[in-house]
């Protein structure tokens, strides 16, 4: 075994250590704060990168995986382990977590620089950099599950890190509840695996792992529960926390929420890393949900709980698509692209397995958090201003964050050849389209393709381009904000570009975003070889395939269609007030405003979720005031009856006689102390009166 | 009355004159004069029984006696010694005002 199997946990631990240490330091010391966080992700980083090497040069023959476990837990006769295991998919996420994070974290030492928390900050974001390596690195459902909440709680504490804002306190409140929902499916399938398994752990060195043959071939064999077999009905439920996490629809509902935390906690919680981690579950238990299914036509098993991904996956990336169109907050744009990104990472594991989907994790990680960082750079810039309607022109302004901030957008559309987006969402929509069972996983993703381009270059448009608005603002509404009252600090309140710390970790995320699409073009699928361990060769003639080319000029056209249609609405006529209207609304105000509202989804969920739950909650209230409550009361008046017995018992008869008794004895003391004057004389007086009546007793005595 | 009788009557006399004045007195001096009488008293009394026994040859009485004086002597000393202490620590020597054991 590699020495760095064995000391994989370091890894989750180092950032573990910084947070704990952070915590118990009362002296607000920053730089220690911020050194340390950093420190753990560089050094996580660095043995990440170990663990990546001994992954490395093992194509064609098999996947490498080594698992490290012991136990951890008893419980009858039965321990429960705990572990990790290196295998390419740990060491890639691993990769990617460390040192997307540390670039995260350096970049909030410049955002979070301001403000009087930023110790309590960087504890939570060492904390959840913890518990999400623990998320990667698990050879257990268990362990998994406890990283996995770790993950859910520090989102919750970031996303109400600004808890003062009743908003984001509320926002917080969603998420942790919606996720909520999710893990209670987590938590069933784990249960119900172990029923079915004796194990949570994913592989043993004696192949008895619950995603190894045997495992999965005694569940195959168990006898369906409601028309559902075993293994897809766990495969779902397990799903179920995946889409919780991952905001797939219906779950989506809290990650636009979540954008009220501060924006570097967006970009690594919300967008590169935590949201991600449902992706990663699903890929983790890949074999789970593939197991006895139908190979198709290009060697891609199809299951029911493979479908039931790729559905919600292509449903989730049309509907987030279309709503980011209408959405004017720049961090919320990015938010819906996020949920819309996540669909398609969901799609692409249905319908392509592993490489397929978690190529496009990888890409769209790197990416995602330079717009991510960007947008916080531009809000930084413009002083905490999110509307994209009052920004405008800040090419001019900010160069370095105009340049990298395309070059996101870019990757994100998915331009052409040079960045990775366009490599690894033609990887999915290329698998979709050879999915056996229905096309329109396919036709929905396209046209996805054709929003996020069309949504990413409005936002460019509106941001970058044009004069900025801003200024026009604040004059035309008097003032937003307390301390730009004065017309004459205008000039200073131009915005401005942000400092080193926060510009170099995008230029270097800007590089990622672009090379990183080479390791998987079906050129030289590298990507696909690492994670599977075939063997695969260099051959651009596979570019030239007719399907493959065909499909390439085809996602190029659609994305080119996006990107000019953005250009042509927003681009080359700026809009020049605030309160002007949005194009699209102007020509369909209905349209607009359903997707501005998101599909009232939330109104929706308002009136029947929230509705029944708080109908549910009145019913609970009523049965607890009037049932339980009554019987409580009984119970109550049962207890102070006896106890008024109990009292009355010692009252008047226990007591009375104890008391009796003291009170004899005491009033016997004190007559005899009355006799013990202290006067020697009346001792004596008494000694002769005693001894005299002695000597007449014997006397008497003797004459009877 | 024979002799033996007359001594233990005027020995009788004697302990009844120093236990009352052991009693009444309060001056702590005349307490330990009554207790002396009392002492003699008995003294004598021994002396009676020895002088009138079928062996007073041996002298037992006697020497009985002479122990008992060397010992009320020495008693004597002790209670002035503790009587002057006390008067000393209480400016009195009146037995009623010395009735606490705490000093």
């Amino acid at each position: 075994m590699i020495w760095i199997v064995k000391n994989l946990w370091l890894i989750p631990a180092l950032p573990l250590f910084a947070a704990g240490i952070i915590a118990v330091n009362k002296q607000p010391a920053r730089k220690l704060a911020a050194t340390l966080a950093i420190g753990s992700m560089a050094l996580g980083f660095l043995l990440s990168l170990c663990a990546f090497s001994a992954t490395l040069g093992h194509h064609g023959e098999g996947a490498f995986r080594e698992v490290f476990s012991f136990n951890w837990i008893q419980f009858g006769g039965q321990w429960m382990d705990i572990g990790w295991v290196l295998d390419p998919l740990t060491a890639i996420m691993l990769v990617m977590v460390t040192f997307v994070g540390m670039l995260i974290f350096i970049f909030s030492v410049g955002y979070m620089a301001h403000d009087e928390n930023f110790m309590r900050f960087f504890c939570f974001l060492a904390l959840f950099a913890s518990g999400m390596l623990g998320v990667v690195i698990a050879n257990n459902l268990f362990l998994f599950f406890v990283s996995w909440e770790i993950v859910g709680l520090t989102s919750y504490l970031l996303i109400g890190f600004w808890y003062h804002k009743p908003s984001a306190a509320a926002a917080a409140k969603k998420a942790f509840i919606t996720t909520r929902i999710g893990d209670l499916g987590l938590l069933l399938g784990m249960v119900w695996l172990y029923a079915q398994t004796g194990t949570l752990n994913f592989y043993t060195p004696e192949h008895t792992g619950c995603l190894e043959t045997a495992a999965l071939n005694t569940m195959l064999a168990a006898p369906p529960v409601a028309g559902f077999a075993v293994v897809t009905a766990i495969g779902l439920l397990i799903f179920l926390g995946a889409v919780g996490k991952s905001g797939q629809v219906p779950l989506h509902v809290w990650l636009p929420d979540a954008m009220e935390g501060p924006t570097p906690v967006s970009a690594l919680i919300h967008a590169a890393t935590m949201v991600a981690a449902g992706v990663f579950l699903v890929a983790r238990v890949y074999p789970l949900m593939s197991i006895g299914g139908i190979i198709g036509a290009h060697g891609v098993p199809v299951t029911t709980s493979l479908t039931v991904i790729t559905w919600v996956g292509a449903i989730t990336a049309i509907f987030a698509a279309s709503i980011a169109v209408a959405q004017n907050d720049i961090k919320r744009i990015l938010a819906y692209s996020t949920v819309s990104q996540l669909g398609y990472m969901m799609m692409g594991l249905g319908v392509g397995g592993v490489a397929v989907g978690m190529f496009h994790l990888i890409t769209h990680a790197f990416f995602k958090a330079l717009l991510f960082l960007g947008s916080g750079s531009v809000i930084h810039g413009c002083h905490e201003e999110q509307d994209v309607r009052k920004m405008g022109g800040l090419k001019k302004y900010m160069p370095v964050t105009f340049a990298v901030y395309a070059v996101g957008m870019l990757a994100l559309a998915g331009f052409p050849l040079f960045f990775s987006g366009f490599w690894s969402k033609d990887e999915i929509l290329h698998s979709a389209h050879n999915w056996p069972v229905s096309h329109i996983p396919f036709l929905l993703g396209c046209t996805g393709a054709l929003f996020t381009a069309f949504y990413m270059t409005r936002q460019v448009a509106l941001v970058f381009f044009g004069s900025y608005r801003g200024h026009e603002d604040r004059s035309a509404h008097g003032h937003t904000a307390p301390d730009h009252s004065h017309s004459s600090e205008f000039h200073s309140h131009d915005p401005h570009e942000s400092p080193a710390v926060m510009t170099v970790p995008l230029i270097i995320l800007a590089g990622f975003a672009i090379l990183l699409g080479f390791v998987g073009t079906p050129a030289w699928p590298w990507f696909d070889g690492y994670l599977t361990g075939e063997e695969f060769k260099l051959d651009f003639s596979k570019l030239a395939e007719p399907g493959t080319l065909g499909l390439m000029v085809a996602s190029a056209a659609i994305v080119f269609t996006g990107l000019g249609l953005g250009w042509f609405l927003y681009g080359k006529r700026q809009r020049k007030t605030v309160a002007e209207k949005d194009v699209l609304e102007a020509a369909q105000p209905f349209i607009y405003k359903l997707l501005e509202n998101k599909y009232f989804i939330d109104e929706i969920y308002e009136a029947t979720v929230i509705r029944f739950n708080a109908f549910a909650a009145r019913l609970c209230d009523f049965a607890d005031q009037w049932i339980f409550g009554s019987a409580v009361l009984l119970v109550k008046y049962v207890t102070v009856g006896l106890a008024w017995l109990y009292r009355l018992t010692d009252e008047y008869f226990v007591n009375l006689g104890f008391d009796t008794g003291c009170e004899a004895l005491r009033e016997g003391g004190g007559g005899l102390s009355k006799l013990h004057t202290g006067r020697v004389q009346t001792y004596l007086r008494i000694i002769g009166v005693a001894l005299v009546a002695l000597i007449i007793f014997l006397i008497w005595g003797r004459k009877a | 009355m024979s002799p033996l009788q007359a001594c233990l009557l005027i020995s009788a006399l004697l302990f009844a004159i120093g236990f009352a004045g052991a009693v009444t007195r309060r001056h702590a001096i005349l307490v330990l004069i009554g207790i002396e009488l009392m002492l003699n008293a008995a003294n004598l009394n021994l002396i009676a029984f020895w002088r009138f026994s079928p062996h007073p040859e041996a002298l037992t009485g006697f020497i009985f006696v002479l122990f008992s004086m060397a010992m009320a002597g020495a008693e004597a000393a002790v209670g002035l010694a503790l009587i002057i202490a006390i008067y000393r620590h209480k400016k009195t020597s009146n037995l009623d005002e010395v009735k606490e054991l705490k000093g």
